[in-house]
């Protein structure tokens, strides 16, 4: 804990948002409170995450070291003192910093490296939600942290926890010529609105907004989100309106939704209340129990758009006007961005090939004549204290402190004049900050996965970090084709890496190979990144992690071999088709025996024996393949099978193999436990509930009950026919079941108290 | 003056033969095996970023890196738990606890570590203020340090007056030293090696 905590408590800080320094102080007292026994750990958990401090992977006080998992004795332990059910108090945990679209100014960028350097680890990590994050951050610094942001007027106010978290913006907002306006002033008018209102703190989940200014480009990613906004315009009356095409129910996840089209043009002046009534109705109708059906989509998609809307709409109708609501339009262009330097062309000099690469690769030219916007590509998205100095350095020197985050965990400088393009990308290269890459192959994007997310299942990072350094070294001399695709890792289900809107996107999973668990990554093709991710990628199976890069090798090798002109990656993926793409890669999933190849058996830049966590390893595991591994092993297939009858558009049969890959494998793991089942579904779905359902054996430590419940409402649904986004979704079910029903193995593997019956008595 | 959170680098010779890479797996079984006696949590790998924290070894009362910033590889220390005691006796605490680590990266590893030269950072803005007079208020604690490290051999301190930067002191000395020689001029037992 900082020395220097009850000083900054002193210091006379003068915040452009006064009422942040008020939230700290409360926040203050609250850990005092639960300091002192007088304030529950549950409740001081929900309080904490709504600043933004959330926990950190080993902050339970336990870490496998590779051969058992040691205890961390933190000097906490000894009263006992947690920050929430299971975390211990001196633990280590992650600040997350809310940077509303993106924007960033040089003196914020300075505070950022000073937190970093004094706090941290000398790292500040860029998300892939425009937020920074601060990892290893003892929890009785955040609030002088939290002063000294709130300083320079950033706050970390519900960065985390069941509210509106960061609001999300395309980065070119305001410089991009295909947009219909500069959507900055909106997302920033929204989300300080939304921030600490009355209506948005009774949710039973997060809520994700996202702004673009266009239709067709990546940059907002829309339909992913919660609430997606694109920017429109129409001629009404012969005046020509702004207004948003509104979008809702969309998310990732462990099971992704496109959002639903709300309104087709929601006039400009109506974007404020209609984001309060839809808070209204999520925040009374929205799921509270249970957690993993909390989201908006599921309310969304339960109720149906057109039902949905019109309770919107009700609500919005009894809503007390707010001057707020238009406030913020008069004062719109005060937000618009000058230019430091005046504008001039790149001058017609030879430049250096390194310069010549990042030209091609990092550079947007304005829609303003002569001007430029540079992305700075940051390797994982993780930048130095030194590095965010020098960098705001560069953005005084070639522009008025125009800085943005993106979501692909870059940063943009914005507004230089394309002739001190070369000086620009000089001044970076000396910080190691010049490499090109943006937007191509090696710019990888990846959650924290393993190496601080406590839900992390395989080493997303790791992964990243090897691909980029393998790509980058050849990445000049590739095709075009492969240098253009996208590449996204998650370290689980949960999509914070957003696997699903990738060409190549992978998420962490686990396999069991004899005594051992082997980290693996579900391979997931054909996602689209652009028209605001416009649609999802589907999994293809699950190969050991250690071989992704030669599964990366062959897909991008094939595509080149065999695209047709012009052909997409997707497009590539759905002509070849999922069987033959399994047939490429079903060699990498056979798994050696330890002994063999020992390797396989850890994670990328983790020497570790690898563990999905405490599980033990059950004595009666041997090298012989189990009866229940050739049930599981039968359920994936069924799965692929579904997908590739998805991609055939025969939706009632991919619906129905879906069903019966989930009845397979919670046949499996019944016959675990009770070996002569009777095999009739309703048999088996009674068992599951009671054996493994009902006593939580099923249940995952993060997502709980929802994978088992996921097959039991495919068991009452079975005999019903599939709509094609049922069955789509039904096949995404059966994929993260067959998943948990793998770690449900583990655990019973590991739990040798358990008897397996023979009679169903 | 009350100085926390003491950094200290020493830094390494031939830093382009040490295969960085290699140290997460040595930081790794150090948890393992609780090789010092201080908690120590999780190991962190930074090579990717350009003159970065590189390896971390991440505890509670302090962390360990090899660290790269400003391109110098040297072994850095943190202290993040806050101590009693005099500037002297703070100072010591920190330089006794990178030296002992050095010791066995030298021991067991194969790292050979320069003497001569070492960077003090005081980790906090607020406490210590990079100001010509914090160097003046701290200057005589500091030769005091320096003095009984080096044995009496002469050093020169100069103080980094970027006011951007934390409060650190570059020091240097013509004499050659060794990591044993400068532990035993602390007066400390190598407890870890």
């Amino acid at each position: 804990m900082k020395a220097s905590n009850s000083l900054w408590r002193e210091q006379p800080i003068e915040s452009p948002f006064p009422e942040l320094m008020r939230e700290i102080e409360i926040y203050e007292t609250e850990i005092e409170l639960r300091k002192q026994g007088k304030m529950d750990e549950k409740l001081f958990a929900e309080t904490r995450l709504r600043r933004g401090a959330y926990g950190q992977r080993y902050d339970n006080g336990q870490r496998w070291d590779g051969k058992e998992t040691q205890t961390l004795p933190f000097p906490s332990s000894k009263t006992e003192l947690t920050k929430g059910v299971n975390t211990v108090w001196d633990a280590p945990g992650m600040q997350r910093i809310k940077v509303p679209f993106g924007g960033m100014n040089p003196e914020q960028l300075e505070v950022m490296a000073e937190l970093a350097e004094e706090y941290s680890d000398g790292i500040a990590h860029v998300t892939t939600r425009q937020d920074f994050q601060l990892h290893f951050i003892h929890v009785d610094d955040t609030p002088a942290l939290m002063r000294r942001l709130a300083a320079v007027g950033i706050t970390t106010r519900e960065a985390c926890g069941n509210s509106v978290r960061n609001v999300t913006a395309c980065p070119l907002s305001g410089v991009c010529s295909t947009e219909s306006f500069d959507v900055t002033p909106y997302a920033k008018g929204l989300a300080y609105f939304l921030l600490g209102h009355p209506d948005v703190q009774d949710f039973g989940r997060k809520f994700k907004v996202a702004f673009s200014g266009c239709k067709d480009e990546a940059c907002g990613l829309v339909n992913m989100h919660d609430m997606g906004v694109i920017a429109v315009k129409k001629t009404i009356d012969g005046v020509e309106k702004r207004g948003f095409e509104l979008y809702v129910g969309g998310g990732l996840g462990t099971v992704p939704h496109q959002a639903k089209l709300f309104d087709a043009f929601l006039p400009e002046e109506e974007l404020l209340p209609t984001s309060q009534a839809i808070s209204r109705v999520f925040a009374r109708l929205g799921e509270k129990k249970n957690r993993n059906r909390a989201r908006i989509k599921f309310l969304v998609a339960q109720l149906g758009i057109e039902e949905f809307k019109r309770l919107v709409l009700e609500e919005r109708a009894t809503l007390e006007n707010d001057p707020r609501w238009t406030a913020y339009l008069s004062e719109i262009h005060e937000l618009d961005e000058k230019p430091l330097r005046p504008s001039q062309p790149l001058a017609d000099t030879l430049q250096t090939e390194s310069f010549q690469r990042w030209y091609k690769t990092n550079i947007f030219h304005q829609k303003q004549a002569g001007y430029a916007t540079a992305t700075v590509t940051l390797p994982l998205g993780d930048i130095t204290s030194d590095q965010l100095r020098t960098l705001a350095d560069i953005s005084r020197r070639f522009t008025n402190g125009t800085v943005r985050t993106t979501v692909d965990q870059n940063i943009v400088l914005r507004w230089i004049s394309e002739a001190d393009l070369p000086e620009v990308h000089a001044a970076l290269d000396e910080i190691g900050l010049g490499q090109p890459g943006a937007g191509t192959i090696v710019d990888i994007t990846s959650c924290p996965g393993t190496d601080t997310c406590k839900l992390g299942i395989s080493a997303s990072r790791g992964l990243a970090g090897e691909l980029r350094q393998r790509l980058a070294e050849k990445s000049h001399t590739m095709d075009e084709a492969v240098q253009n695709l996208h590449i996204k890792v998650s370290g689980c289900f949960n999509s914070c890496g957003q696997h699903h809107v990738a060409d190549l996107g992978f998420y962490g999973v686990s396999r069991h190979s004899g005594n051992y668990t082997v980290p693996h990554f579900q391979v997931v093709l054909g996602g689209e990144w652009t028209h605001n991710g416009g649609s999802y990628g589907l999994a293809v199976g699950a190969v050991p992690a250690k071989r992704i890069p030669q599964v990366v090798e062959r897909l991008t090798g094939r595509y080149v071999a065999e695209r047709e002109k012009n052909e997409s990656f997707k497009a590539f993926v759905q002509r070849i088709g999922k069987v033959q793409i399994k047939g490429m890669v079903d060699d990498l999933t056979k798994i050696p025996t330890h002994d063999e190849e020992p390797t396989l058996y850890t994670d990328w830049g983790d020497n570790r024996e690898f563990t999905i966590g405490d599980i033990g390893v059950g004595e009666c595991a041997g090298e012989v393949v189990s009866h229940a591994e050739f049930g599981l092993a039968n359920a994936e297939r069924q799965v692929f099978e579904a997908q590739v009858l998805l991609d055939e558009n025969q939706y009632q049969k991919a619906g129905e193999t879906a069903y019966a890959s989930m009845y397979q494998a919670a046949l499996t793991l019944v016959e675990e436990l009770f070996f002569n089942v009777p095999k009739d579904h309703d048999r088996v779905a009674e068992e599951f509930r009671a054996r493994l359902y009902d006593t939580k054996l099923f249940w995952d430590e993060y997502a709980g009950g929802k994978f088992g419940h996921y097959y039991l409402r495919a068991y009452e649904k079975r005999n019903e026919s599939y709509m094609p986004d049922e069955a789509h979704r039904r096949v995404e079910e059966a994929q993260l079941v067959i998943e948990a029903a793998h770690s449900c193995y583990s655990k019973l593997l590991g739990s040798r108290s358990l008897p397996r019956q023979l009679s169903g008595i | 003056m009350n100085i926390q959170h003491v950094n200290i680098k020493f830094y390494l010779e031939n830093p382009e033969a040490v295969k960085l890479a290699d140290y997460a797996a040595v930081f790794n079984t150090w948890i393992q095996k609780q090789r010092l006696e201080e908690l120590l949590i999780d190991v962190a790998d930074y090579l990717h970023v350009h003159n970065g924290p590189g390896i971390m070894l991440i505890g509670h009362e302090a962390d360990y890196s090899l660290d790269n910033r400003a391109g110098r590889l040297g072994l850095l220390y943190n202290r993040k738990e806050q101590l009693d005691g005099t500037t002297q006796e703070k100072l010591t605490q920190a330089a006794s606890a990178v030296l002992a680590v050095a010791q066995i990266l030298e021991k067991e590893n194969a790292l050979k570590f320069n003497g001569q030269e070492v960077q003090i950072v005081i980790n906090d803005r607020l406490l210590v203020p990079n100001t010509a007079e914090t160097f003046a208020a701290l200057e005589s604690d500091l030769k005091a340090f320096f003095n009984q490290l080096y044995g009496g051999a002469e050093c020169i301190l100069a103080h980094n007056d970027n006011p951007r930067e934390r409060f650190t002191v570059n020091v240097k000395t013509s004499a050659n030293f060794d990591v044993g020689t400068l532990l035993k001029n602390l007066s400390v037992e190598t407890a870890h090696a």
